[in-house]
């Protein structure tokens, strides 16, 4: 794999009494799609905050390419932001925006304009310089923010939620236009984010946040066919969490039953926490299941149903294209390598462990 | 329904109707006529003898000088308040308005006392042994009483305008590159126009027309064009010439206003 561009190492910060980030370390990689995903307050944007400069870790260090740069002023650095809210200068045209950081660096009009126009076109905006900010909508306002810090050429793009603002359609085409900017730069992009849809959308790598604490690190796929835990499991994506017993290797006890799994090494007759995805769920005849139940709600959610069903006093989520009526028995069958064993946590506190890698 | 809510208008169409409209169009008429009625520009024509030449040119100079040493201490003022947390602002912006809820006149008479040739701060010097001040009844004391009563109504619209810029537009200045001083002259200064024009014409509008700060800290030997005004009204009892004089000074203010006009069209700057 490529080589480790930035290092964050034992990172600690709090705010007044409330402890934000608590010893975190994470390196990221040479032109690496990273995201920060986790809810609100678990600390991923101000990690960001701190790549970006704003904010200064109580502990810890924040290493580039080799150098310390914990303390290093925003401007020094070789890394640039898009907010949240875009933060663009309304009292200059979309240019003069897109300028801005090379007129501070005193480059030439002409390399000034070229890099204009090339950024304008990356962004599919060609033709905007004279227009003003008031009059470009909110996903053009965006547009026009990574536009501004990628003309200066980062090493590292730092975004921070640069989508939460717009609308569901506009969302989905900014996903793909990101990835289409990041394979065409070549850099290494930083994305903060609460949506889980999104961070599976774009990234390469997914780093699951929670109370200052990373759950996990790893592809998608990882994160959503392998969650290490339940809160993994729960935020990323619909899931059926159930406590169980785990017989023996490739053996589960779920809600009474056996069921046949893949995952060895939990040990004999301990309890472990079993994920199964809603869309794993197939419903079959009463005969053919591992369990029978009885479906209580149907939803219809446009490519799929989503079904409850009532089997061994557990609400079984189920996803499936095929609609079985309200109260009719069916039965349920699970292939092996979709039932998916975490380690149970062993009190309150360790809801939140930090994950080795 | 309509004509109910358009009555609650009343009250208020009454007010301003008597006590604006009238009083203006009776200034006007007053301004463009003579004591037997006739019409006549000669009251507008005043302004051109020397003297009152001279109090309009000493009028403009003193509030221009004022209204930008009220920008410059009002400024750096603004911005650290803009940069603090909400609880420890209030509490110096409180320290900043207290004066302004005692009487204008009282705190002007409080200058008189401290600047006299024997006041309190001459005693104090005096007990240093150190020279006295002489600024009472010199252009030096009007400005000082115009900067002391007006600073506040420069710092609270900039101030506004500071709070109101989005942290993070400042901090994408500095992500791009730009040290402290570059964010602040090309970002955090322009933002802030609306505030400043607002401020500007704030201070600048009630410097020129006051009649007051003149006449207790300049003596009665400096004349502004407020003071010349007030005494056509009361010592000459000439309304004439005092409406014309008056005419002649709104046409500055009504410059100012249409400088605001142009410059702060969202409202901003006076939002307060």
């Amino acid at each position: 794999m490529a080589n480790k561009l930035i290092d964050i190492v034992n990172v600690s910060k709090s705010f007044d009494d409330n402890l934000v980030l608590d010893e975190l370390n994470l390196y990221i990689r040479e032109n690496e799609f990273l995201t920060l995903l986790g809810p609100s307050g678990c600390g991923k944007t101000t990690l960001l905050r701190i790549l970006g400069g704003f904010e200064t870790p109580d502990k810890g260090r924040v290493i580039f390419e080799g150098q310390d740069i914990t303390n290093l002023a925003p401007n020094k650095r070789q890394l640039n932001t898009v907010f949240q809210k875009y933060a663009l200068f309304t009292h200059m045209t979309i240019a003069d925006n897109i300028a801005f950081g090379l007129k501070i660096k005193g480059k030439s009009k002409a390399y000034i304009n070229d890099k204009i126009k090339y950024a304008l076109k990356l962004v599919n905006l060609d033709g905007y310089e004279n227009r003003s900010v008031d009059s470009l909508s909110g996903g053009q306002q965006q547009r026009i923010a990574i536009a501004r810090a990628i003309v200066n050429e980062p090493k590292v793009l730092l975004l921070d939620e640069p989508l939460g603002a717009l609308d569901l359609k506009l969302r989905q085409d900014m996903q793909y236009e990101l990835i289409r900017l990041k394979n065409e730069l070549g850099i290494t992009f930083i994305y903060v984010t609460h949506d889980q849809e999104e961070a599976l959308t774009m990234s390469d790598t997914i780093v699951v946040m929670n109370q200052g604490y990373i759950q996990q690190i790893g592809t998608p796929e990882d994160i959503y066919n392998e969650p290490e835990n339940a809160f993994v499991a729960d935020f990323i994506g619909d899931s059926n969490i159930i406590s169980a017993r785990m017989v023996r290797d490739k053996l589960v006890n779920i809600l009474g039953v056996d069921f046949e799994c893949v995952d060895t090494g939990f040990g004999e007759n301990k309890p472990v926490d079993v994920v199964i995805r809603p869309e794993d769920i197939d419903l079959v005849a009463p005969e053919k299941g591992i369990i029978t139940g009885i479906v209580t709600h149907v939803i219809f959610k446009g490519v799929h149903y989503e079904m409850e069903v009532m089997a061994n006093n557990y609400e079984w989520l189920v996803h499936s294209t095929d609609m079985f009526p309200v109260d009719s028995v069916v039965g349920i069958w699970v292939n092996p390598f979709d039932i998916q064993i975490m380690k149970k946590p062993e009190s309150e506190d360790e809801e939140a462990v930090i994950i080795e890698e | 329904m309509k004509n109910k809510k358009k009555l609650l208008a009343g009250p208020y169409l009454f007010w301003s109707v008597s006590f604006t409209i009238i009083p203006l169009l009776m200034i006007v008429y007053y301004a463009l006529t003579d004591k037997t009625g006739a019409f006549t520009l000669q009251n507008l024509a005043k302004i051109t003898t020397p003297e009152n030449l001279k109090a309009l040119g000493l009028s403009l100079l003193l509030s221009a000088l004022s209204t930008l040493i009220c920008l410059l201490l009002a400024y750096p003022l603004a911005l650290i308040l803009s940069n603090r947390q909400v609880n420890q602002t209030s509490f110096i912006v409180l320290i900043f308005i207290l004066p302004m809820w005692m009487n204008f006149l009282l705190r002007t008479l409080a200058w008189q006392t401290l600047l006299e040739k024997n006041g309190v701060i001459n005693s104090v010097l005096g007990f240093f042994h150190l020279p006295p001040l002489q600024i009472i009844n010199t252009p030096y004391a009007i400005i000082l009483g115009m900067v002391y009563n007006f600073l506040p109504f420069m710092v609270l619209p900039i101030y506004n305008v500071l709070v109101k810029i989005d942290k993070d537009v400042i901090n994408a200045a500095l992500d791009l590159g730009a040290t402290r001083a570059q964010t602040l002259w090309k970002v955090i200064i322009p933002l802030s126009i609306p505030g400043i024009i607002s401020g500007i014409t704030m201070v600048f509008i009630p410097a020129l027309t006051t009649f007051v700060i003149s006449d207790l800290l300049g003596g009665s030997k400096i004349l502004l064009i407020g003071n010349i005004i007030e005494q056509e009204f009361k010592q000459s009892s000439n309304w004439n010439v005092g409406s014309g004089l008056s005419l002649i000074l709104m046409v500055f203010i009504l410059l100012s206003m249409a400088l605001i006009g142009k410059y702060d069209k969202d409202g901003e700057g006076t939002a307060f």
